[in-house]
C-alpha cells in the first residue's frame, strides 16, 4: 500500500513515453488531429520509444533510462537507503537532465555558442509537449518520493510532492519568465549583453525625466505613475475611510446599501469606468453636452489625461479600500473607546486620540494597496490616459508597437516591478507584525462610540456625492448599450447587442453570427477551465502553509503570494518574453491563459484559505492521523469537505477574475483565443463604445449571476458548531 | 461491560528522550518505562512538557533525540499514521461533517475495511460507552458529554496498543468530571488497556491512576503510585503540586534506624527518615494533618482568616513557624478570627528532600 505512489508515476512516465508525442502539438494543446495524421511514426507526433525506435533525436533517449533506472527501487523496503537514493537519482537526475537538453537545444539548434563550437552544429527542436509533461512529471514525482524516504517533513509523500509540486510551478511560471525580464533587460535588441544599453535605457529620460516641473514637456513615465498611485493611494484610503466609518459608526439608514460597494469591484473589469467617464466627461459626455447648453462651456479633452485616470482610479479602487477599512475599523473594540470615554474624553478626542491610531496600519494597507493597484491598473490609462504615459501602457506600447523594443519593455517593466515590490514588502515587513486588532472574541460587548459630529458632517460630505457618482457611473453603463450614437443621436436601439450577440437560425440549425461570442465563449471555457485549478493550486498551498512544519516556509509564502506584487502587464511581457520559445512553447495557446490565470490569481487562493483553514482545529488533522489515514486521505476526507464553502468560494473569484482581466490577458490573446477584455478594449479604440458598452454590461451580469449564485449555495451550508462562521470574506486583491 | 473488544497493550518506553522546538527544549532527556495495561497520568502545570510527551508517543511531534519504543519495537521515525496509538483529544475532535456512526468507523474506513463490519465494530464501541441510538446525530447535536463518549468511542475501537488521553475532561463541567473519569477508569480496566493520561488536575491524577509521572520544566520531577507521590514526595515542588502543603522549615534533631526525630518550632514529632540526616530540614505539612485545640500544650498559634465551606473549615493559623493552612472537619466548632489556639501535628507530614 505505500508502495501504490511509486508504482503510480513510474506508470505515468511510462504513459508519456510510450503513447503521447513528445514535442508540442503545433495546432494546440486540445487539438487531436495528430492523432490521424502520421502518429506514431512521424517525428514531430512521435512518442519517445518511438523516436528511439526509428533513430531520431538521440539526446532524449537517456530520459528513458533514466525512467527505467527507477524501477530498481519497486522491490525494496522504504526503509532501505537503496530505495531513497535510487529514486533521488534517477527522478531527480532524469528531470535535471530533459530541462537542461530543453534549455540548451532550442530551435535554431545549440542555444549557446560555445556548445555549437564544441560539438559542431546541431539539429533543432521545439517545445515539450504531452509525452514531457508526463514523463517529467513522473521523473519529479518519484524524486520527491526518494526525498521522503530520506526524512523529508516526517516521510510524508504527500506532503513533500505537495511542496516541491508548488516550488516548481511557481519556479517555472513565476520566477523563471521574471528572470526572463531581467536578462532581456541586460541585453540590446540583438540578443548580446550590453551594459551600455541597459544603462541608457534604464535611466532614460523618458522614465526618470523631470520636465514637467521646469517646462511645459511631460514628465518621465516612472514619475507620472507613481504621482497618480499616491494620489490615488491616499484619496481611496480616505474615501474608503469614510464609507467604512459610515458602515459602523453611524445611523445611517442604508448601510446594507454600503455592502453593494464591496462586490463592485469584483465584478467590474478595471476599464469600464473608464469607459463610463467619458460616456459622461468626454467631449460629447453628457455632463459637457449640459455644460455647454446651460453655461457655454466649451467642450475640452480634459478628461483625457491625469484627472480623468486618477478619476476613474479612485472609482474603481475606493471599494477595495473600503472593504479592507471596514475590517480595521469593527477591529477596534468598543471597549476601547468607552474606556477613554470614562476616563472623560469626549467624542473627538477619543477619536482622534484611540480609534484613530488603532486603525493606523490597517490605513498604512490600504494606502499600499491602492498604490499597487493604481500601478499596476493597465485598462483605465489605456482608455483615458491621452498624452499622459504611464509604465503598464509604456509597456504595452514598447511590445506591440511600432517600437517592437523588448528590450525597453523590459527595463520598463523592471521599474514597474521595483515599484510594486517595494510596496509589497512595506507592507509585508513593515506592517505584518503590527497588528492592532483589539476586538479578541471573548464577549466583546459594548457599543461603538458615534462620530463627533463634525466628523459626521466630513465624512457623509465626502462619501454621499461619491456613492452617488458610483450609482450613476454604473446606471451609464447599464443604459450606453442601448444608446445609438453616444453624445450625438440618443435614440434607444438595440443594434449594439444584435452586433455583439446576434443569434439567427439558419439552413443548419442556431447561426452565432454576432461579433463577440467566439471571445465570449472562449472566455468562459478558459475562465471555467483555470478557476478550479486555481483553487485548487492555492488551497493546497494554504493547507502547506497553515497545517505543515518545514524549512524554509517563509520563503515559500513569500513566493506563493508574490505573483500578488507583479502587475498584470509585467506578468504579460514576462510570459512572452519566456514562453515562445522552447522548451515551454506556450505562446498563442489557450494553454498560456490559463496558466497565467492560475498564477495571477493563486494568491487568492492561498488566502482564503489559509483563513478557513486556520478557523479549523488542528486536532480534527490529528485526530484523523492517529486513527490511521495518511495525510493525503486526511484532506480528502476531512479538510476538503469542511472547507468547501472556501472552495467555491476561491472558484468563484478565480472564474470572475479571469474573465475581468485585461493587463497580463492583452499580451498573451491570439486570433484563436481571444478574450472578452482584450475585444473590448480593441473597440474602444475604435471609438466603437456601442458595442463595447454592451459587451461589459453582459460580463458584469454574466459574473452577478456567478457571484448571486455562489451565495445562494453557499448560504445554506452549516455544518457544526465549530465551523460556522466561514462565511467567505472577498479578499481585496490586485485589480487587473 | 462485556465486549469482543480488547486491548492489545504494549509497553511504552522513553529512552533519552529530547524535543527541542527551536531554541526552546520543551522535552530534555526524558526516560520512563510504562507497564502494558496500566493507566499512566502525566501531571504537571502548563509549560512543564507532558502535552508534547503525549504527541510524541502518538507520532504527532517527532523527537529531536532520544528513542521511543511501543511494545519492544522501536517506533521513533514512524509518523502518527503507521503507529497503533489512538488519542482523544481535549477538544474531542469530532468531525463536525460526520455522524457518529461515521466517525466512530472512520479509522476502519481508511484502512480499507469493508463499510458493513466497520459499522458492526463501530457500534460495539458505541455500546461500550453506552451510547447507543445516535448513530446518525452530527456531533453538533450531542452534549458535551456524549460528545466526549463518541471521541473516546472512536479512539478504543481500533483496539490500539497504546491508548492517549489528552484532558479529555477539561471541557466538562465539575459533576460530569467524576463520573467520566470513573468510567474511564472502569473501561480501561476491564479492556486491559495501556494508557497514557495527561492532566494538570492533581485530585483527577490521584483518582484514576496506576502511576503517575510528574512533569516540571521539560523534565521528571517523580514518577510513582499516587500514594507514593502524596506521602512521600521527593523533592519541594511535587509536595507542594500534589495536594495542598504547608512547606515549613524544621530540623531533624536524631535519627533511629528508620525514624527521624523532627522538631517544628517548639514541637517534636517522629516521621520515617527517608535517609536524611539531622540537620535543617523542609516538611510538608498536609492541611488536614494540622490539629487544632484550645490553648495548652504544642505549637501557641492565632486564626488570621476563617472560612466555612460546608462539610469543613479552613482557617489561615498563624504560628511560629509561619502561617499554616487547616482544614478542620469539627463543623460544629468554629473557631473565630483572632482566637488563640494550640497547633499540633498528625501523621501526615514528610520530610522532603531539598531540591539540589
Amino acid at each position: 500500500m505505500t508502495r501504490r505512489p511509486l508504482l503510480l508515476w513510474q506508470l505515468i512516465g511510462l504513459f508519456g513515453l510510450v503513447v503521447l508525442p513528445w514535442y508540442a502539438i503545433e495546432d494546440g494543446f486540445w487539438n487531436f488531429e495528430w492523432l490521424f495524421d502520421g502518429y506514431p511514426f512521424d517525428s514531430d507526433y512521435a512518442p519517445l520509444l518511438f523516436l528511439f525506435l526509428e533513430g531520431e533525436a538521440p539526446w532524449l533517449w537517456p530520459t528513458a533510462a533514466f525512467l527505467a533506472a527507477s524501477t530498481y527501487a519497486l522491490g525494496r523496503d522504504k526503509i532501505d537507503p537503496a530505495y531513497a537514493t535510487t529514486l533521488l537519482l534517477a527522478g531527480g537526475g532524469g528531470f535535471a537532465y530533459v530541462m537542461l537538453q530543453g534549455f540548451t537545444i532550442g530551435i535554431d539548434g545549440w542555444e549557446y555558442q560555445v556548445l555549437n563550437d564544441l560539438f559542431g552544429p546541431r539539429e533543432r527542436q521545439y517545445g515539450m509537449g504531452y509525452g514531457a509533461l508526463l514523463i517529467m512529471g513522473g521523473l519529479f514525482f518519484l524524486f520527491t518520493q526518494g526525498l521522503a524516504a530520506r526524512g523529508a517533513v516526517n516521510g510524508d509523500v504527500f506532503v513533500v510532492g505537495s511542496i516541491s509540486l508548488i516550488v516548481a510551478v511557481v519556479a517555472i511560471f513565476i520566477f523563471f519568465p521574471v528572470f526572463h525580464i531581467l536578462i532581456s533587460a541586460i541585453q540590446d535588441n540583438d540578443r548580446v549583453y550590453s551594459l551600455t544599453a541597459f544603462t541608457g535605457k534604464m535611466f532614460s529620460a523618458k522614465i526618470w525625466g523631470l520636465h514637467c516641473l521646469t517646462s511645459t514637456r511631460g514628465c518621465g513615465v516612472a514619475w507620472n505613475s507613481f504621482v497618480l498611485a499616491v494620489a490615488v493611494g491616499v484619496g481611496s484610503t480616505l474615501l474608503g475611510l469614510a464609507f467604512a466609518l459610515i458602515a459602523t459608526r453611524t445611523g445611517f439608514r442604508y448601510k446594507r446599501g454600503l455592502r453593494v460597494l464591496t462586490v463592485l469591484p469584483i465584478i467590474t473589469p478595471p476599464f469600464v469606468i473608464g469607459l463610463a467617464l467619458i460616456l459622461l466627461l468626454g467631449q460629447s459626455g453628457v455632463i459637457t453636452g449640459f455644460l455647454e447648453w446651460a453655461f457655454g462651456i466649451h467642450p475640452t479633452r480634459w478628461i483625457y489625461g491625469f484627472p480623468g485616470v486618477w478619476l476613474a482610479q479612485m472609482l474603481a479602487f475606493t471599494p477595495i479600500a473600503f472593504l479592507v477599512l471596514i475590517g480595521v475599523v469593527q477591529g477596534v473594540s468598543p471597549s476601547m473607546e468607552e474606556a477613554a470615554q470614562t476616563l472623560r474624553a469626549n467624542a473627538w478626542t477619543t477619536f482622534t486620540t484611540v480609534s484613530l491610531p488603532l486603525m493606523r496600519p490597517g490605513l498604512a494597507n490600504a494606502f499600499l494597496l491602492g498604490f499597487i493597484e493604481s500601478m499596476a491598473d493597465f485598462g483605465n490609462p489605456m482608455v483615458l490616459g491621452g498624452n499622459f504615459d504611464v509604465l503598464s501602457t509604456e509597456i504595452f506600447f514598447a511590445i506591440v508597437g511600432a517600437q517592437n523594443d523588448q528590450g525597453r519593455a523590459a527595463v520598463l517593466a523592471l521599474v514597474l516591478l521595483g515599484f510594486t515590490l517595494a510596496a509589497f514588502w512595506l507592507q509585508r515587513v513593515w506592517l505584518g507584525r503590527k497588528s492592532y486588532v483589539t476586538v479578541t472574541g471573548k464577549g466583546d460587548a459594548g457599543v461603538h462610540v458615534a462620530l463627533p459630529r463634525r466628523l459626521n458632517w466630513l465624512v457623509f460630505g465626502a462619501a454621499l456625492p461619491w456613492a452617488a457618482m458610483t450609482m450613476v457611473i454604473y446606471a451609464m453603463i447599464m443604459f450606453g448599450g442601448f444608446v445609438k450614437i453616444w453624445g450625438r443621436d440618443h435614440s434607444l436601439t438595440l443594434k449594439h447587442y444584435i452586433d455583439a450577440f446576434g443569434v439567427s437560425v439558419g439552413d443548419h440549425g442556431l447561426v452565432w453570427f454576432g461579433g463577440a461570442w467566439n471571445s465570449f465563449w472562449t472566455t468562459i471555457t478558459i475562465a471555467a477551465v483555470s478557476a478550479p485549478l486555481t483553487a485548487g493550486l492555492g488551497l493546497l498551498a494554504a493547507y502547506l502553509l497553515v497545517r505543515q512544519r518545514f524549512t524554509g516556509k517563509h520563503v515559500f509564502e513569500f513566493g506563493t503570494m508574490l505573483s500578488f506584487a507583479i502587475p498584470g502587464t509585467v506578468i504579460g511581457v514576462s510570459y512572452v518574453l519566456a514562453f515562445n520559445v522552447p522548451p515551454f512553447e506556450l505562446t498563442g495557446t489557450g494553454a498560456i491563459l490559463v496558466i497565467s490565470f492560475i498564477f495571477r490569481n493563486m494568491p487568492v487562493g492561498v488566502r482564503a484559505g489559509m483563513a478557513s483553514m486556520s478557523q479549523l482545529d488542528p486536532a480534527l488533522d490529528e485526530a484523523s492521523l492517529t486513527l490511521g489515514a495518511n495525510s493525503w486521505k486526511t484532506v480528502q476526507r476531512v479538510i476538503m469537505p469542511l472547507l468547501r464553502p472556501a472552495i467555491l468560494a476561491a472558484m468563484v473569484y478565480s472564474f470572475v477574475r479571469a474573465m475581468t482581466a485585461v493587463s497580463a490577458v492583452i499580451f498573451l490573446v491570439s486570433a484563436e483565443y481571444d478574450m472578452a477584455t482584450s475585444y473590448i478594449l480593441g473597440r474602444v479604440e475604435n471609438n466603437d463604445y456601442g458595442i463595447s458598452i454592451a459587451y461589459s454590461s453582459v460580463l458584469i451580469l454574466v459574473m452577478l449571476v456567478a457571484v448571486g449564485l455562489f451565495q445562494l449555495i453557499i448560504g445554506e451550508r452549516r455544518i457544526g458548531r465549530r465551523t460556522r462562521d466561514s462565511e467567505p470574506a472577498p479578499t481585496a486583491i490586485l485589480g487587473a | 461491560m462485556s465486549s469482543d473488544l480488547g486491548g492489545q497493550a504494549a509497553t511504552v518506553r522513553f529512552e533519552n528522550v529530547t524535543k527541542a522546538f527551536g531554541e526552546v527544549v520543551a522535552v530534555d532527556g526524558v526516560s520512563f518505562e510504562i507497564e502494558a495495561g496500566n493507566l499512566v497520568t502525566l501531571l504537571g502545570p502548563s509549560g512543564c512538557g507532558k502535552t508534547t510527551t503525549l504527541r510524541m508517543i502518538a507520532g504527532l511531534e517527532m523527537v529531536t533525540g532520544g528513542r521511543i519504543l511501543i511494545g519492544g519495537r522501536d517506533v521513533t521515525l514512524l509518523p502518527a499514521t503507521d503507529r497503533d496509538v489512538s488519542m482523544v483529544f481535549q477538544s474531542y475532535a469530532l468531525f463536525p461533517h460526520m455522524t457518529v456512526i461515521e466517525n466512530v468507523s472512520y479509522g476502519f474506513v481508511v484502512s480499507g475495511m469493508r463499510k458493513e463490519e466497520a459499522r458492526t465494530r463501530a457500534r460495539q464501541g458505541l455500546e461500550l460507552v453506552r451510547l447507543v441510538g445516535y448513530d446518525d446525530r452530527l456531533p453538533s447535536e450531542l452534549s458535551g458529554g456524549q460528545q466526549q463518549r463518541v471521541a473516546v468511542a472512536r479512539a478504543l475501537v481500533l483496539e490500539p496498543e497504546v491508548l492517549l488521553f489528552d484532558e479529555p475532561l477539561s471541557n466538562l463541567d465539575a459533576k460530569l468530571r467524576r463520573r467520566v473519569r470513573e468510567e474511564i477508569r472502569e473501561i480501561q480496566q476491564a479492556l486491559n488497556l495501556t494508557t497514557v493520561y495527561v492532566t494538570h488536575d492533581q485530585e483527577e491524577a490521584l483518582a484514576v491512576s496506576d502511576k503517575i509521572i510528574v512533569m516540571r520544566n521539560a523534565a521528571i520531577a517523580q514518577e510513582g503510585a499516587p500514594r507514593d507521590l502524596y506521602e512521600r514526595p521527593s523533592n519541594v515542588f511535587v509536595a507542594d503540586f500534589i495536594g495542598d502543603a504547608n512547606l515549613v522549615d524544621a530540623e531533624v534533631r536524631r535519627v533511629a534506624g528508620e525514624t527521624a526525630t523532627v522538631s517544628i518550632g517548639t514541637v517534636e514529632i517522629e516521621l520515617p527518615a527517608r535517609g536524611i540526616a539531622p540537620g535543617p530540614v523542609k516538611v510538608a505539612i498536609r492541611p488536614e494533618s494540622v490539629r487544632l485545640s484550645d490553648p495548652g500544650d504544642g505549637l501557641a498559634g492565632q486564626i488570621l482568616k476563617a472560612a466555612y465551606l460546608g462539610d469543613h473549615l479552613e482557617y489561615t493559623v498563624d504560628t511560629p513557624v509561619g502561617e499554616l493552612f487547616v482544614i478542620d472537619n469539627s463543623v460544629g466548632a468554629p473557631r473565630p478570627v483572632g482566637s488563640s489556639v494550640s497547633v499540633a501535628f498528625g501523621t501526615r507530614v514528610a520530610l522532603v528532600p531539598s531540591d539540589d
